[in-house]
């Protein structure tokens, strides 16, 4: 009988062409929580689909031992009876059923003849929720709660189907501070009642908060376990990267030249109320060779006040007025918006910043195709030229320009969508997001490429909710809160307790 | 221009950490790389396979009748019309959408042309750029529904196909319209041929044939050029000219076959164009990208610029002078302007699109993808009529070849999609 309730011994698990787990060894003691850390493409989500049967029995080499016997699942089904519940990053819940129909979809409740007793389901609901600590009704539909809400709804399902071994995968990757601060309280409390927990994360901070011991993989391999008394930040990212990284963010000295993009009273309203403000009268301003950071909790409006300005693709009854190099220019619409020298990198470049079936070529010409035309014609070899230069000099890691974005890994593909952005020849750029899901070596190549830019020029708007980061990188800092802004911080005086502060101060009331 | 090289290259301090592109077989001598090439290629040109594969199929089973002169040619002016419904289906369906209602289209404009060349005596140039025009009216029609009232095209086409067969009806007034001018006729069943004289085999027919490979094999040469120029990577040298010889034989072989018949079916001539200048349209052109950008990822596009509401409504616009045109060929193949034209003309459509590599999802597809797939089903229409196969296995067949055609598109993305 030993302590650890799972054992994975010797997981090699190869794709075509691929080798993605080379003999990975992890152990997790009973009632622990423990972290797994590792670049993208290291292995990490691999290895936890082997462990909850995705890839099934017979797909992989070694052996899986959970609860002291040797474990053979086909499928999810199987892996969920024997009590491991893996949530993954992006959730599985049904938008437009309520919270309780989630929590025990497939795993109905029923009543009398095969019914279902919708009395018992919302029961059972609402105190699986109390466990979790959401006070929601479970009539309430999923998608009137936001994503903070929507993971505790997972774990309650998880929870519901007796799970012995939680395993989340990036639980607080899309949360602000608040909703990470309680799932990760959660997390805690539920190994008190007895539930062991794998986590995998990027963030160094959160590991150091619920981690009992750290295993970090790298290119498909175990590096090491740390125990909890052993675990600092640096030795994480040694592990995880190879070697020791000395700066997190690559030095810059700006090189401020005049205003360049003034915004002054921007107001927009929700879509679908139109009586609602979320961005309410923003004023700021960037000057050449500038990074400004806009820090803000979620759901203070910060993609709001970036997609209104940019085109007015988000929200109703937009007004304002906004300035390039002090001239007035209108952002109606996208495509007037990049006429006039902004362009916009989303925060879902899955969703919203790429073709993902197209290759890396068309990807970068998109919104510049006006350029390579000639006489009517887009000159396909003149595209390939251009796309072959971005690839090399933002290092674009593909064999070349015709693979499919949706066939590169997060970094790459951020470095695709900044290059489309760059050809279209922007003096501003609104960057939302742009190290979201990106692992740390690729995080400092996006840093650089913004150092260049600004270098060149440009001026830079980094909307991010990792507040180092942009303390970071940025030159001034705005905070925003309720869609108001709330202050502007120079880079020095911007220490992490003037800008939560700032950020979250209230609408006085 | 804009400057996309600044100067240095930014390493991180992890230098090679991503995972793509792993797969790259540094070992591959010149063989293996001429076989993936040639692998590759009939992957991508399954279709093109499926179309022979189906041609040989019915050429022995209905012992050369197939491949005779007369059948080819018939083959072409049979199904002209399908070809061209089929070319702005597959644009259609690569922005994301879809046109139940080019059928009724048809007929629709059909009975109209037969209102203005024979009930009130127009010249035919005139009835024929009439109609052309009520299809582009019917498009703005739909478009206008589908862009910017923002009504799913499923929606709005089925409605259209039921209002258009009725207005189809009504100005028919439940009779057929018939005996069209001859120059009218000419678009369905007429000749370009014996411009020299009698001859064996026409020379013009020939002479186009020739015009054609030599065009082709002009053409390639210089895309070659061109992307070796810009250090491109390009097929081997073998393969590229076996290629070349291989469609430069099918070509000769129709060529020849329609010389020795009538000549130039006037659809061919109209379909020739369609396809170059489609396939122009959709490759070289900002529109074209465009449409494919729309089908790939509506919001990215939108948040490129791309102004994705104005591309839908001329799409559905094309769409509907493309649905007249073929009205107007069906209509003059027939002489007759009748209540049933273009009766499941929009799912012979959407079948060679699908057929034709497209994807339900849009983004992918091709216009000459979408012209193999309306040949294979006419292949197949052709082929089975001969053996005097009933049209209620015709049918059947039919629907067992697209379901095949696209479960096999299926498994080969699936195969080939990676992790």
């Amino acid at each position: 009988m030993t302590t650890n309730i799972l054992e994975m011994r010797g997981i090699t698990k190869t794709f075509p062409g691929v080798k993605a787990l080379a003999n990975v060894n992890l152990e997790v003691k009973r009632g622990e929580v423990h972290a797994i850390c590792g670049e993208n493409g290291a292995g990490k989500s691999t290895l936890m689909k082997v462990l909850s049967g995705v890839y099934p029995f017979g797909t992989y080499d070694g052996d899986i031992v959970f609860e002291n016997e040797v474990v053979e699942f086909k499928d999810l089904t199987d892996s969920e009876a024997k009590g491991i519940v893996i949530i993954h990053q992006e959730l599985a819940l049904s938008p437009y059923l309520s919270i309780a129909e989630n929590i025990f979809l497939n795993n109905e409740q029923k009543g009398r003849g095969g019914l279902i007793d919708w009395n018992k389901t919302n029961f059972e609901a609402s105190k699986l929720l109390a466990r979790v600590g959401l006070r929601e009704n479970p009539t309430t539909k999923i998608m009137d709660i936001g994503v903070g809400k929507q993971q505790l709804v997972e774990i309650a399902k998880a929870l519901s189907k007796e799970v012995k071994l939680l395993i989340l995968d990036e639980p607080t990757a899309a949360l602000n501070d608040e909703d990470s601060d309680h799932l990760l309280d959660l997390i805690l409390h539920l190994k008190g009642q007895g539930i062991t927990s794998i986590i995998i994360s990027h963030k160094l901070n959160e590991i150091k908060k619920v981690a009992d011991s750290v295993t970090v993989i790298r290119d498909g391999k175990t590096i090491e376990t740390i125990a909890k008394s052993d675990v600092t930040e640096d030795r994480i990212i040694k592990d995880m990267v190879g070697r020791d990284l000395e700066h997190r963010y690559p030095d810059h000295t700006p090189h401020l030249g005049d205003e360049l993009l003034r915004v002054e009273d921007w107001t927009a309203h929700h879509p679908q109320d139109s009586t609602r403000v979320v961005v309410d009268g923003v004023n700021l301003n960037v000057r050449a060779g500038e990074i400004v950071g806009i820090a803000g909790l979620m759901g203070a409006g910060r993609t709001e006040f970036a997609m209104s300005l940019f085109g007015h693709s988000y929200g109703s009854r937009i007004s304002g007025k906004v300035f390039l190099r002090g001239k007035e220019i209108r952002t109606r619409t996208v495509s007037e918006a990049i006429e006039n020298g902004i362009a916009y990198a989303t925060e879902d470049r899955k969703t919203y910043g790429l073709n993902l079936i197209e290759d890396i070529k068309r990807n970068i010409s998109m919104a510049s195709l006006k350029k390579l035309e000639n006489f009517g014609l887009v000159h396909d070899n003149e595209e390939y030229k251009v796309a072959t230069e971005f690839k090399q000099s933002m290092n674009i890691k593909a064999p070349n320009v015709l693979v499919k974005t949706g066939k590169l890994s997060g970094g790459n593909q951020q470095k695709v969508v900044l290059s489309k952005w760059i050809y279209s020849d922007p003096d501003v750029l609104i960057l939302d997001e742009p190290t979201r899901g990106i692992d740390v070596g690729a995080k400092y190549e996006i840093y650089t490429i913004i150092n260049r830019l600004a270098a060149d020029g440009k001026g830079i708007i980094v909307i991010s909710s990792e507040l180092p980061e942009l303390l970071g990188i940025c030159d001034r800092v705005y905070a925003l809160s309720e869609g108001r802004i709330t202050g502007e911080l120079p880079i020095e005086e911007a220490t992490p307790e003037a800008m939560l502060k700032l950020m979250t101060m209230e609408k006085p009331r | 221009m804009t400057n996309p090289t600044p100067t240095q290259t930014p390493t991180g301090p992890t230098g090679e950490s991503q995972a793509v592109g792993g797969n790259i077989n540094p070992a591959d001598n010149k063989f293996t790389k001429w076989l993936s090439h040639v692998l590759g290629d009939l992957g991508k040109n399954g279709i093109f396979i499926a179309l022979i594969v189906v041609v040989v199929l019915f050429a022995i089973l209905t012992d050369g009748i197939l491949l005779r002169p007369q059948n080819i040619s018939n083959l072409i002016v049979q199904n002209g019309y399908i070809l061209v419904l089929a070319i702005g289906m597959v644009m259609v369906i690569i922005a994301g959408h879809i046109d139940l209602s080019v059928g009724s289209v048809a007929a629709f404009v059909g009975a109209c042309s037969g209102v203005f060349a024979v009930q009130w005596g127009l010249p035919w140039w005139l009835s024929i750029i009439l109609s052309l025009a009520i299809g582009a009216l019917v498009g703005v029609w739909q478009g206008f529904w589908i862009a910017y009232v923002g009504i799913p095209a499923f929606i709005v086409t089925l409605a259209g196909m039921l209002i258009f067969r009725g207005l189809a009806l009504a100005v028919l007034g439940n009779a057929n319209i018939g005996s069209f001018p001859t120059e009218y006729r000419a678009l369905g069943n007429g000749f370009v041929s014996n411009v020299f004289g009698e001859f064996e085999l026409d020379p013009l027919t020939l002479g186009v044939g020739a015009l054609a490979i030599i065009a082709l094999i002009v053409q390639q040469v210089r895309t070659r050029r061109g992307r070796t120029k810009y250090g491109q990577e390009v097929e081997p040298m073998t393969w590229f000219v076996t290629k070349l010889v291989l469609v430069s034989v099918a070509i000769g072989f129709f060529a020849y076959a329609l010389a020795s018949y009538k000549g130039i079916p006037i659809t061919l001539i109209v379909l020739a164009v369609l396809v170059l200048v489609y396939g122009v349209v959709m490759n070289r052109t900002v529109f074209g990208r465009h449409i494919y950008a729309i089908g790939g990822n509506r919001h990215a596009a939108e948040l490129s610029g791309i102004k994705t509401r104005r591309v839908d409504f001329w799409l559905f616009v094309n769409m509907g002078v493309l649905a007249a045109l073929a009205g107007l060929i069906f209509t003059a193949r027939l002489n007759l302007a009748g209540p049933k034209a273009g009766d499941g003309f929009e799912l012979e459509a959407i079948s060679a699109a699908f057929i034709g590599g497209a994807a339900v999802q849009g983004g992918v597809g091709t216009i000459g993808g979408a012209i193999i797939g309306g040949l294979i089903i006419g292949v197949l229409n052709n082929g089975m009529s001969i053996m005097g196969i009933g049209i209620e296995w015709q049918q059947a067949v039919k629907g067992l070849v697209l379901l095949l055609a696209v479960a096999f598109d299926v498994y080969n993305k699936r195969r080939s999609g990676g992790r």
